[in-house]
């Protein structure tokens, strides 16, 4: 009867407290750097953190990836990075620094070190949270005010969310990548069409799928408007997790197996929402507009705002128009791009830049672009395969890892008026830089626009 | 947190759907702290033009909408990024509730962390109360949380739903982790059989 994540929020349960609100206990809090207020409040206040253990944190959203950055000389993103340097040892939690192999983007990390489980609660101060859902695991974003609270208390309340669940039917056609499928969703349900629920993603598409396309899936939900997205767990999920340093070993691994297969919802689950989508029509997806809501085949053109009907949608459409200099009807293709970005906690884990090194390789890049690892870890097993070498040889350039341009704010930045081809997640007004212009799309994708300079069905260069 | 009970006050309409906590505050201010003052960055790269002076275009910007207390959005406004600078801003800014058809969910509950009321109608009454205030800018809108009620610019009244948690933590001004303290045992008793069902968990590497 139950769904994923009723069984998961009930084993969560603290207490139900006044007014329908349940206190749930949370498991796991990865912390970044955005967490310093946070820390600073609770130390004003005098309390302490409650469950030491139960937490990891970095630094990623403000870290330089390159040589020559600033970000680390401005005295506010300095005092940032130390305060959370200097309250994880007071508290005793764990931290990955800079220049340990293990740091990286927060959602990228947890997954990585086995620290991201099924049937788990894990929150974190950032939206991108719903990645670890992938795992089988009710992970949400949270703001400071919250991440200092599940620092006090290790709970949080919170008011049960409706369910949804998003079925992908049949199988993708070759070439179509995660990031297509959830722009695809994501281009259905509307920007605002997952708010108030939590997502279950479903069906064979979804079961086919590596952990690390899942994590690509469920990062976006928050996109869709959903703060919560997951993913059954099953062997792909089980293969991925074991053995790595924070996972269960021994008889702990076979306990722990035998509740994580209890997890997936009961073939009779109730949904309050249902959505289908049939993974044979999904093509290679790009986001022409100002929303990640504005997604479309890359055969398509850009839309024209005349065309709309609904007033509001007009004028929105009509603003995302001008802001991306773009003209209506013209098609996809026909959009000449400045700049690439390779990274961000939606693509830049391993099977990512192969993906997009295949498309680079003797091929050479007409303009910047740029890979930025997810984490360190991921920079040297990409290292080991050599496809830093594919990309320096393309004329892409090998960063290191951080949220770098997916974020605008450590100083990797598009100018004004430049144009995108990104892999991350955001494409709204000034995200990647004041007047920026942000094209969402997948690793291949990217690739592509960077070895010919437009926008680029990847099709056309393959096979 | 300061408490919220009743606010009658100047509002203004803003109509686009989607709005994104990016816009509400660009990401480069994020380093600045609370206690500095965020309202000047709200809306910062659509409220001043590139050389410093207001883009008289917007509407934060115009005259009768300058003092305004309360903001009436479209559909998912605060969608994005779990900034809670977003909230800042807005109450650098002066504002103290919203008014909307939908929120994002993590804007939504930022809000009412900080004594900001968030108020959800139907999209019909919101655009109703938009077009009142285009119409008669500089008109008031009267909120009273106690009774859950809410009066438009021309005089109808209306009655909104909220969370009885979340409205008891804005009527007191509560500190909502003190008031999580206080369950100290339920917490404890809850961790102890937590640790038995599910050890694995506090096995860490």
């Amino acid at each position: 009867m139950p769904t994923m994540f009723e069984k998961i929020w009930n084993r969560h349960v603290v207490t139900e407290g006044p007014g329908g609100q349940t206190l749930l206990y949370i498991d796991r809090h990865p912390l970044h750097e955005g967490a310093s207020a946070a820390f600073s409040r609770l130390k004003r206040s005098g309390r302490t953190v409650r469950r030491p253990k139960g937490l990891i944190a970095t630094a990623d959203h403000y870290v330089p990836t390159g040589p020559g950055s600033e970000a680390l000389a401005e005295p506010e993103i300095r005092g940032m990075v130390e305060n959370v340097i200097r309250s994880t040892r007071e508290e005793g939690v764990t931290f990955f620094g800079p220049g340990d192999a293990r740091t990286g983007i927060v959602h990228i990390i947890g997954p990585e070190q086995g620290y991201t489980q099924p049937g788990i609660v894990l929150v974190c101060g950032d939206s991108h949270t719903a990645t670890h859902g992938a795992f089988g695991a009710i992970a949400f974003g949270i703001g400071s005010t919250e991440v200092e609270h599940v620092l006090a208390t290790g709970c949080l309340w919170q008011r049960k969310p409706k369910a949804m669940r998003i079925t992908v039917t049949g199988s993708r056609r070759p070439g179509i990548a995660a990031k297509d499928v959830i722009l695809a969703i994501i281009g259905k349900i509307g920007a605002g069409g997952g708010v108030g629920h939590a997502i279950e993603y479903a069906g064979p598409v979804m079961a086919a799928m590596s952990m690390e396309e899942r994590m690509t899936v469920c990062n976006m939900s928050i996109e869709a408007g959903a703060r919560c997205g997951m993913v059954a767990p099953d062997d792909t999920t089980y293969r991925y997790l074991e053995g790595r340093p924070y996972a269960p070993k021994g008889a702990l691994w076979d306990q722990a197996l035998a509740y994580w297969k209890t997890l997936p919802s009961d073939g009779d689950a109730v949904f309050d929402t249902e959505v289908t989508l049939d993974g044979a029509e999904i093509a290679p997806t790009v986001t022409w507009g100002t929303s990640p809501q504005d997604a479309l085949p890359i055969t398509g053109n850009v839309p024209d705002p005349a065309r709309e009907t609904d007033a509001t949608r007009r004028q929105a459409m009509g603003r995302a128009v001008d802001y991306m200099g773009l003209r209506p009807g013209m098609p996809l293709t026909e959009i000449k791009v400045d700049r690439v970005f390779i990274g961000s906690c939606t693509n830049s884990r391993l099977e990512d830049l192969r993906a997009a090194a295949a498309i680079a390789k003797g091929r050479r890049a007409v303009i910047k672009a740029w890979v930025v690892p997810g984490s360190g870890l991921v920079k040297q097993a990409a290292e080991a395969e050599g496809l830093h070498e594919v990309f320096t040889a393309a004329g892409f350039e090998w960063r290191d890892p951080g949220c770098s341009m997916c974020v605008g704010m450590n100083g990797d930045t598009a100018r004004e008026g430049e144009r995108v081809a990104s892999t991350s997640n955001r494409n709204f007004e000034g995200r990647q830089g004041k007047g920026a212009r942000t094209h969402l799309m997948s690793p291949a994708m990217a690739a592509a626009a960077a070895v010919t300079g437009k926008l680029t069905d990847v099709r056309t260069l393959v096979g | 947190m300061d408490p919220f009970t009743k606010l009658t006050a100047g509002a203004v309409p803003m109509d686009l759907p989607n709005i994104d906590t990016d816009r509400v505050i660009p990401a480069r201010y994020l380093r600045k702290s609370k206690e500095s003052g965020l309202g000047q960055y709200f809306f910062h790269d659509v409220r001043f033009n590139p050389d410093g002076s207001e883009n008289g275009d917007f509407i934060l910007n115009q005259v009768p909408y300058r003092d305004a207390k309360i903001l009436v959005t479209a559909e998912n406004f605060g969608c994005g990024s779990s900034r809670e600078a977003a909230v800042w801003a807005l109450m650098g800014s002066g504002f103290r509730c919203v008014i909307g058809p939908s929120f994002g969910d993590i804007f939504f509950e930022n809000c009412f962390k900080n004594g900001v009321l968030a108020i959800v109608l139907p999209k019909d009454v919101v655009a109703g109360l938009r077009r009142q205030l285009h119409d008669r800018p500089g008109t008031t809108i009267s909120v009273d949380l106690a009774s859950q009620t809410l009066t438009a610019p021309d005089g109808t009244t209306q009655r909104f739903e909220v969370d009885p948690f979340r409205k008891q933590a804005l009527l007191k001004g509560q500190d909502e982790i003190a008031l999580t303290m206080e369950y100290a045992r339920e917490i404890e008793a809850f961790e102890a059989r937590h640790a038995k069902e599910m050890p694995w968990l506090s096995s860490d590497a």
